[in-house]
């Protein structure tokens, strides 16, 4: 047991060191560095605009979705070198949030159904940061159930014409592509008339708006779609197949989540060392180590999960399904750490502005945010069912709707 | 990065998982929970003869020299077959306390003694109610004898040796505390049993009268080795207690797989999937931290003293969870004494206990990382 790279990893991490360190841009470094518990604020910069010169650059250095083949655009590189690479770009990982839905989904879907054609078209440009792609599953009444989805596609020659309503998707609004799951046939079971398709997110009748969010913030879009055109090459996988084909994109999803998680862990420890409660600093209160001491054994329990996971990458192994646990933990315990730490600040824990009794607010925008993070990527409900089905092995739910022709299921709950 | 034990060590898990099936199942487990026996003597010696018993014990020193890794293998096996050895207080406390400050002549009287199961040993620390700590400790060491009473002692009934933490200074301060070897056969004891939260383990009352005892380790070392023996058993415990949790979370899983209730299996109901999910959260969390416990022990590392809170932690809470959940997933048959489910809920809350209760460890793991971010 041991923490060490092998002498083919330690050599890879050389190379990839060295070329971070004369390639990355340092002026963002500090600014990358602040703890933003996953958001990234740049004072003078765009996201898009630095991310995209530092995924060119990665591209030109062959760093940019380097677990790709070669001939996509990737470095060929194996699992465990690509979490060497993650470790060594550091903060300047933050860059890739735009892309990371194209690296993380987007791409392997199109790798695993597109045509010859359409990967060398679409994969290079999207690895290099060219083009940026999101994607289109969820709708207003399709979260959880995504198989329930109402976006219809129906054929006309030899194009498809879409209709319907997308939601929560990040970057609709600067990307160029999008992969588009939709219903082709309403009179089957719901997992049976879907089918797969990426589209030209500038084509006619896309419209894309922004909503605003409970935290006051804004960062998805709905997007919409109003007689859009989409060729029958542009279909992934065959009609019908929408639903297995969705599967290989949400494995990617949880799996790309995963990787960078807040815990509020750091966060929450620096702020009880430095807040002077009545009888004297929140850290020598019992009551406060009691509960601070068990998110950081929680905290260290994801690190290290995350560490046998690395390591059965290293020896060329598959990952165990311990993985799985990494952002159920995470997004309960940013919401109680919130929670908890507007609690310690008392009356003016309610403050959210600037104020320096709640260190600018810190908490409140967690508490504001931490929602999110148990619906993101699968609800805290639907990971659970999850690990009782995939892991223990327990019985799937039972599905009133599994036989039902799509068009014959309910839609509403009262009246 | 191989942040996972080797081939040998889990083809020694899977050694002892075996062993303990055929040797330790719930019935012979059962034979101590009803109070005819102490603890499953057969048992100890069949662990002694397979060599579990010296597994981190030098060769020099009668044992298999193997590490420290391989006793966390065993550990866990033992947690998860809930044996009823004294197994932690011999191996975990009293070995370890002799292999950190035993003299050579020490060692050489005791540890052979402990790989070949001929001598149990335990840790006689707590003085009634509190944690660990030097204030705690009143019975005094003067003149090369102990007088005061030890309660409670883990397997105190049945060791043979005890390592007995005493005060040897005037004032409760971590450099008044020593510590001393005690043959527990040879006078100047009287033993208790006392009952308690888990028959498997017993616990016992020792009172030092003019009890002759030889110093382990130097006069004034006392907490500090202490400290590290605790450490070093945190870890080891965890591990039985991580395999204690996986048990427990497989009988409830095996029961809702089992069980039929408003014509369907309980299992398919989410009220029942979520919460075995959760038991399965609390389990993974505490067998990482019980994994880098376990680096550190086996290389004496700086981190130790943070892994081994971390790990303990994590540990109890989840077999604590997984004991309780156990019985809720059984329903009404989880609580009645046929079912084994109690013997999973009793060993987690005595454990829970035996080193230190959770918050003396929470306070640990805050004092230590706080040492380390001032580093």
């Amino acid at each position: 047991m041991n923490f060490d790279d092998t002498p083919q990893e330690a050599a890879f991490r050389e190379t990839a060191r060295k070329w971070v360190e004369a390639n990355a841009p340092k002026e963002l470094h500090a600014e990358l560095s602040k703890s933003s518990l996953g958001r990234i604020r740049l004072a003078k910069h765009d996201i898009v605009d630095v991310g995209k010169a530092w995924q060119k650059k990665k591209f030109e250095g062959n760093w940019a979705c380097l677990h790709w083949p070669k001939e996509y655009g990737g470095r060929g590189a194996s699992p465990i070198e690509r979490v060497i690479w993650q470790q060594e770009e550091g903060v300047y990982g933050k860059l890739t949030q735009p892309f990371q839905i194209g690296e993380g989904m987007c791409g392997p879907t199109v790798m695993a159904f597109g045509s010859e054609d359409a990967k060398r078209r679409y994969l290079p440009k999207l690895a290099s940061g060219e083009e940026i792609w999101c994607q289109l599953f969820s709708e207003p009444s399709a979260g959880s159930d995504v198989a329930g989805l109402r976006t219809r596609a129906e054929k006309k020659g030899d194009n498809w014409v879409v209709n319907g309503q997308k939601i929560w998707t990040s970057g609709a609004h600067y990307s160029d592509y999008g992969l588009l799951i939709a219903r082709t046939d309403p009179n089957v079971p719901k997992h049976k008339g879907l089918t797969m398709f990426f589209l030209d997110m500038k084509s006619e009748g896309v419209e894309v708006r922004p909503i605003k969010q409970a935290n006051g913030m804004q960062e998805f879009n709905e997007v919409y779609f109003t007689d859009v055109v989409i060729p029958d090459s542009q279909r992934l996988g065959a009609v019908g197949d929408g639903w297995s084909v969705s599967l290989t994109t949400l494995m990617n999803e949880r799996m790309s989540i995963g990787a960078r998680l807040a815990t509020g862990v750091p966060e929450m420890f620096e702020f009880c060392s430095n807040l002077m409660l009545e009888d004297g600093l929140a850290i020598d209160d019992p009551a406060v180590r009691s509960k601070l001491a068990s998110w950081a054994a929680k905290s260290s329990g994801l690190k290290y999960t995350s560490y046998r996971t690395i390591s059965a990458l290293s020896k060329g192994d598959r990952p165990g399904p311990e993985n799985s646990i990494g952002k159920l933990v995470s997004g309960m315990m940013l919401q109680d750490i919130a929670t908890y730490a507007m609690d310690l600040q008392g009356g003016a824990g309610v403050l959210t502005g600037s104020d320096e009794e709640t260190v600018q607010g810190q908490f409140q925008q967690m508490l504001l945010s931490s929602p999110s993070m148990r619906i993101a990527g699968g609800t805290d409900e639907i990971l659970r069912n999850i690990i009782a089905e995939r892991v223990l092995g327990l019985p799937g739910d039972i599905r009133v709707d599994k036989d039902v022709p799509y068009n014959k299921i309910p839609t509403k709950g009262r009246g | 990065m191989n942040f996972d034990f080797s081939d040998d060590q889990k083809q020694l898990r899977d050694q002892a998982r075996k062993f303990l099936a055929e040797k330790c199942s719930p019935k012979a487990v059962r034979v101590v929970l009803d109070g005819k026996a102490p603890y499953d003597k057969e048992l100890w010696k069949g662990l002694a003869e397979m060599g579990f018993l010296g597994v981190a014990i030098p060769e020099e020193f009668g044992g298999a020299g193997a590490g420290h890794l391989e006793l966390c293998v065993i550990a866990e096996e033992m947690g998860r077959a809930n044996a009823p050895v004294p197994f932690s207080s011999t191996v975990y406390l009293a070995a370890e306390a002799l292999l950190i400050a035993g003299s050579d002549a020490q060692k050489k009287k005791w540890l052979p003694a402990i790989a070949s199961g001929e001598a149990i040993g335990t840790l006689a620390l707590f003085e009634g109610k509190g944690n660990p700590s030097p204030k705690n400790v009143k019975l005094t060491a003067a003149n090369g004898v102990l007088n005061g009473v030890k309660k409670p002692v883990a397997d105190g009934a049945i060791a043979d040796f005890a390592v007995v933490a005493a005060r040897t200074g005037p004032s409760g301060r971590e450099n008044d505390l020593s510590l001393f070897l005690v043959d527990l056969k040879a006078g100047g004891v009287e033993v208790k049993s006392l009952t308690n939260l888990d028959p498997t383990r017993g616990q016992a009352e020792i009172s030092f009268k003019d009890c002759k005892a030889e110093p382990l380790g130097a006069a004034g070392e006392g907490w500090s080795i202490l400290t590290q023996v605790l450490d070093r058993a945190a870890v080891l415990c965890a591990f039985e207690q991580v395999g204690g949790s996986d048990r427990a979370l497989e009988m409830g899983r095996d029961y809702a797989l089992d069980r039929v209730a408003f014509g369907r299996q309980i299992g398919s109901f989410q009220a029942v999937k979520h919460m075995l999910a959760d038991m399965y959260v609390s389990a993974t969390l505490a067998r990482s931290n019980c994994y880098y416990g376990a680096w550190a022990l086996s290389t004496n590392a700086a981190e130790l003293p943070e892994a081994a809170a971390a790990a303990r932690i994590s540990a109890t809470q989840a077999f604590q969870h997984c004991a309780k959940n156990n019985i809720q997933v059984h329903g009404g048959m989880g609580f009645t004494w046929e079912f084994d489910c109690h013997m999973y809920y009793r060993r987690a809350n005595a454990m829970a206990l035996g080193l230190g209760s959770l918050s003396y460890w929470e306070d640990q793991l805050i004092d230590r990382m706080r040492k380390k971010n001032a580093a």
